[in-house]
């Protein structure tokens, strides 16, 4: 049994033209369904515009999709009432792409690691001070430091404190929304080697968001490309890799620059009508499939 | 070859009182028609250097030493008046972010007039059809409509695309492009680097490529300098920094690049 079913999720948003014109949709995201298997690294890539974020935070419903299911644990979270979404949250946590916007700049770094604790009334006061405290180390920050305030932390610091955060009630299910896409390369690896590490220490379950395909396939075991708003392919990290098989998955792959400045540079451009856009997927090899 | 860019000793500070030396006894060469790639992470000083080749460093920023010596002559020592001379027509800049480059209120062709007739370059009619080829090269379809299009009506890559033709207007030998394409997707990257690359041959242009993506350098460099914390650490051509780096900051750098490989990895290409 999968820890997380997505069936089907749609959200489309109404786009208005002005008062006399009528408005038209934009279906950010149609028909996605994907799972992810407890303990998993689940990545979904695809390039600005794609649906992959709204994806995400359907899941958590922080946007409430238009259709579909979202099974985690074998219940539909789209189903729950504000009440027990809110607790479902305490498993389903997500960490933000950016540092510098996604913490509140007048809080106390404690306080922002502290804040979840107190919103689902955890622990008396030093339990949850303890409880930070126990939260810094765990992701390499001193405890020390709880006082300050975020700008005194650097990139790579204030992103350690919104894991830091987003693990502070224990939960079992993480989304990563572009989380180390703002960091300098040597930052985004020790970022990187910090989530496997509370991967296997915390048994966690990730769904990766990403742009950066060479990150995902350095450390995602199986992978979805998304574009214009559906998966077009899925499968197997290994596989989706050497043998791609959508033509949005060739051109995006193409076009990751290579360490190697003698490698054939072969760009392939896509050619939308080389595909139909509504097509469904379809197996094309073990546990990989493709919109073809 | 004698060099058309030599900077020699460069030194940048943004404390004079503490001498705090944001670029540090920085010395680099580019010949004509070359890319050299600068690489380095964030505070590494690798903009710096870019802004105080031309001469845009703004206070507390200060130059504190060297040479920087372009086409015969020291840019430290000309007028503000002559260094304007060769901001766009000698040396031009492409930035990061087309957004905020570009004047959001003002029509694309006529920012790319306003840098030909700065320079006197051209009359303010021939300017408009400079515009147009230029919008051409850059291979923008339509340029005689899109000549008249406010930059909101264009898409990111398209922006870009304005922001070349705008550094390239005035056929400056050398280009300085700081981080051109790291606010893009992969797939409109590959489009830019392969348009540069183009331009380079057609308007024979020199490159200062300044990155910290180690595979836009493989792309794209004949030689790389790498920097860290104001100092150039390595320098060589590319191959030979990828293959055998010697310096261990930039093995570091090399094998933080996620999916690093020594060799093109198995794929279809």
């Amino acid at each position: 049994m999968p820890l997380l079913d997505v069936r089907g999720l749609t959200k489309h948003f109404a786009r208005k033209h002005g008062f006399f014109r009528p408005s038209s949709i934009v279906k950010a995201v149609d028909d996605v369904s994907f799972s992810i298997e407890e303990g998993e690294l689940f990545g979904l890539v695809g390039e600005s515009g794609s649906g992959k974020s709204t994806t995400g935070r359907c899941v958590l419903r922080l946007i409430e999709p238009t259709a579909g299911e979202v099974y985690f644990r074998n219940e539909n979270v789209l189903s729950f009432s504000k009440v027990r979404m809110r607790l479902a949250r305490r498993d389903m946590q997500i960490v933000f792409q950016d540092p510098y916007s996604s913490l509140n700049p007048r809080m106390r770094v404690g306080s922002i690691v502290e804040e979840p604790l107190v919103i689902h009334s955890i622990g008396d006061r030093n339990e949850r001070r303890r409880r930070v405290a126990e939260l810094f180390d765990l992701v390499g920050l001193e405890s020390e430091h709880v006082r300050r305030y975020p700008h005194e932390f650097s990139g790579g610091q204030r992103q350690r404190i919104g894991i830091a955060r987003a693990l502070a009630l224990n939960p079992a299910f993480i989304i990563a929304d572009e989380a180390v896409s703002a960091l300098d390369v040597s930052i985004q690896a020790q970022i990187v080697a910090l989530l496997l590490d509370l991967r296997t220490r915390l048994k966690l379950t990730f769904l990766f968001i990403a742009h950066d395909l060479r990150l995902v396939e350095n450390i995602c075991s199986r992978v979805a490309v998304m574009y214009l708003g559906r998966i077009v392919e899925m499968g197997e990290t290994r596989a989706l890799f050497t043998q791609p098989t959508h033509p949005y998955t060739r051109a995006l792959l193409s076009a990751i620059p290579v360490l190697d400045p003698d490698a054939p540079r072969q760009r392939i451009a896509l050619d939308p009508s080389s595909f139909k856009r509504d097509a469904p997927l379809q197996a094309v090899g073990d546990n990989h499939w493709a919109a073809v | 070859m004698s060099a058309l860019l030599d900077v020699q000793h460069l030194t940048v500070t943004f404390d004079a009182a503490r001498g705090t030396r944001v670029v540090d006894e920085v010395s680099f060469t580019i010949a004509a028609g070359e890319t050299l790639g600068l690489v380095g992470e964030s505070g590494s000083g690798k903009s710096v250097t870019a802004f105080s080749i031309l001469r845009l460093l703004q206070p507390p920023g200060r130059i504190m030493g060297g040479r920087i010596m372009f086409e015969g002559r020291d840019l430290l020592t000309l007028s503000e008046r002559d260094m304007r001379g060769v901001r766009g027509a000698g040396i031009s800049l492409i930035f990061q972010e087309p957004m905020t480059a570009l004047n959001p209120v003002m029509r694309v062709g006529d920012q790319i007039a306003e840098a030909l007739t700065a320079h006197d370059m051209a009359s303010r009619s021939e300017a408009r059809n400079r515009a147009i080829e230029l919008l051409d090269a850059v291979h923008i379809t339509d340029p005689a409509r899109r000549v008249g299009d406010y930059p909101h009506q264009l898409s990111g890559g398209m922006r870009q695309r304005v922001m070349i033709a705008i550094a390239l207007a005035c056929r400056p030998p050398l280009v300085i492009a700081d981080e051109p394409t790291t606010a893009l997707d992969v797939t409109i990257q590959a489009q830019m680097l392969e348009l540069i690359r183009e331009l380079q041959t057609e308007f024979d242009l020199a490159l200062l490529l300044i990155t910290h993506d180690f595979g836009v350098v493989a792309e794209m460099a004949d030689r790389v300098a790498v920097m860290r914390a104001g100092r150039i650490v390595e320098t060589g051509p590319v191959r030979h920094i990828l293959r055998a780096p010697s310096h261990e900051y930039t093995r570091q750098l090399l094998a933080a690049v996620p999916g690093a490989r020594a060799t093109a990895p198995n794929r279809a290409r």
